[in-house]
């Protein structure tokens, strides 16, 4: 085989190296997908930016409330941020117990059964959960939060007074808290599975209980991904519309009372309920609010991701 | 404290198929007893069922006796979480956990014993652990770092260290060396005739000169076709199995007629 001609190796990026079609319309298509995502998320961002510029430049009487664009903001970000915590501090450590249990203790065909139920969960439209807050839960919690108020009134989450109604902010963030659930304990729930089987009996050969072995094997390695489950949920009580504008009764400013009826309202909710009534800088304002959300969702992911990689060496994944 | 292991006819079922049958045997303390034969053989799954951890696997049960210094390892009121703490295991493929760091990784085993220990006995414990399991000189300066960093011969005396940190009665090796190259072979060889000296060890192997070079006792298991059961079919000292077994199988899977 003297004959056949061989191209001396040349290092990668110089020189041509054959690339058969169907690699080039695969790498193309991918490329095209990642630079898509991007020119969508940039084209709502300039959206955003370009429509919130009257309500940032115009004089603060003009916008709604005669306090200026901060002082209307505010008290919406606090909203927003305050029930999407309240939802994720119930919400996790119940999702990643649902989880375990569906992945380590459950009998393996009622396991099944539960995964579809709480999946099923996520199917329920916003509405609903909307009704079923203000119809159902609301009225059930008013002998708690009264209770909480005699007893833990000294602690100002709970100094009151109790609501009436039981529309406050601890319920819409339990309500927050039963629609981010699925995602959580899903995302939780598969990555529990994908622990690998040798990382489990290494703790169970050193004389690990179930517990233990959860502990040492499963809950380190699924840390990331809950924590990146959680971050989805978050992102959607953030984002979280109808139910919070029906179950919420709002009034009043900034405050950390869960339980009174005064309650600040949040971003996508007071957008929701004024966007049918407003017109010029109204409009720009209530966009001005959306950036805010915008700008609140890019932060706490990219927190999230700086959460997954500071131990990114210790993950599993190498 | 090394123990002595009676194995009295045990049968090991996963579910209703019946994987091993009928195994007699006693492992002699502070020695090296290694079990050969083709895969599928039952040699893993008899392994396994010495420290109980077949039964991680759902329908994994026995019939019959294994006994350890007296003590009967599937009695009644016999934990398994228990019988594990005191038999060891190291896996065919290095398995440190990957959350943790090399000094917790050989710490873990002294964790779940939950045994308070201040921190520079724990500090001594590990040193000694991982001096015995030759690696100390190897990872001395870089405790902290993940132990999954390592290559894949040190994550196994890595695993090594972590079982023999607990001071168990047995050390049991399933395929300790097969996923490393010959030079952490060796070196997993060298440590166990160190072991050897305080644990009992057993150990599974697919490496016929490496059972003959490292072992006092051998035993050859085999089975008759697929779906029978698998059989031990001979045990005997390593030397009279390697040069003049009673069973003709055993003679024509040593000189590789077969398997």
């Amino acid at each position: 085989m003297s004959s056949t001609r061989t191209t001396p190796p040349s290092p990668a990026g110089t020189g041509r190296s054959v690339r058969r079609p169907g690699d080039r319309v695969f790498a193309g298509t991918a490329k095209g997908a990642g630079i898509l995502i991007l020119v969508i998320l940039a084209g709502v961002a300039a959206f955003l930016v370009v429509e919130a510029v009257p309500a940032l430049t115009a004089p603060a009487e003009d916008i709604p409330g005669d306090r200026g664009l901060a002082g209307y903001i505010a008290p919406l970000v606090f909203g927003t941020l305050l029930a999407a915590v309240i939802a994720l501090l119930v919400a996790t450590p119940l999702a990643v117990a649902i989880a375990l249990f569906i992945a380590y203790y459950a009998p393996r065909r009622m396991a099944q059964g539960l995964g579809y139920l709480v999946d099923l969960l996520a199917a329920i439209p916003s509405i609903v959960y909307g009704f079923w807050g203000i119809f159902w839960l609301a009225p059930k919690l008013v002998p708690f939060y009264e209770w909480l108020e005699r007893r833990l009134g000294f602690i100002p989450l709970f100094a009151g007074p109790a609501s009436t109604t039981g529309r406050t902010m601890l319920t819409a963030g339990l309500v927050l808290a039963v629609m981010i659930l699925p995602i959580v304990s899903a995302i939780s729930r598969e990555v529990f599975l994908q622990v690998p089987s040798l990382h489990r009996e290494a703790a169970l050969a050193l004389g690990a209980t179930r517990w233990e072995m959860i502990r040492m094997a499963v809950l380190p390695y699924g840390r990331s991904g809950v924590i990146g489950g959680s971050m989805l949920g978050l992102g959607r009580a953030l984002g979280e519309t109808m139910a919070v504008a029906i179950v919420l009764s709002v009034s009043g400013g900034i405050t950390f009372n869960l339980i009174s009826s005064g309650n600040p309202s949040t971003i996508a909710a007071n957008i929701a309920l004024e966007f049918p009534e407003s017109s010029g800088i109204d409009i720009n304002t209530l966009i001005a609010s959306g950036l805010a959300l915008f700008v609140i969702t890019l932060a706490v992911n990219m927190l999230a991701r700086a959460i997954v990689n500071r131990r990114a060496d210790f993950s599993g994944a190498n | 404290m090394a123990k002595r292991i009676d194995v009295s006819d045990l049968n090991i079922y996963y579910g209703n198929f019946l994987a091993v049958e009928g195994v007699n045997v006693s492992i002699e303390p502070r020695s090296i007893t290694a079990l050969i034969g083709p895969s599928g053989c039952g040699k893993s799954t008899f392994l396994r069922s010495i420290n109980r951890m077949h039964e991680v696997i759902p329908g994994g049960r026995v019939e019959g006796k294994i006994v350890m210094d007296g003590q009967d390892l599937y009695g009644p009121d016999v934990d398994p979480v228990d019988v594990r703490r005191q038999i060891g295991m190291v896996f065919q493929r290095p398995n440190p956990f990957p959350t943790m760091s090399i000094y917790e990784n050989v710490a873990a085993g002294i964790r779940l014993n939950a045994k308070k220990m201040k921190k520079s006995d724990l500090d001594d414990l590990v040193e000694r652990s991982l001096r015995g399991a030759n690696l100390w000189i190897e990872v001395k300066d870089r405790l902290n770092r993940p132990g999954a960093g390592l290559s894949g011969g040190q994550q196994q005396r890595l695993c090594i260290a972590r079982a023999i940190a607990v001071e168990p009665d047995v050390l049991l090796m399933d395929e300790p060396a097969s996923a490393l190259d010959p030079i952490s072979t060796l070196a997993i060889e060298d440590l166990m005739a160190d072991l050897k000296e305080r644990f009992t060890i057993v150990i599974v192997t697919h490496n016929m000169q490496q059972a003959a070079r490292v072992s006092e006792q051998t035993g050859f298991f085999n089975l008759n076709g697929v779906g029978q059961p698998g059989r031990l079919i001979e045990f005997n000292p390593t030397e009279k199995i390697f040069s003049n077994p009673d069973e003709k199988a055993t003679e024509d899977y040593i000189s590789g007629r077969f398997g």
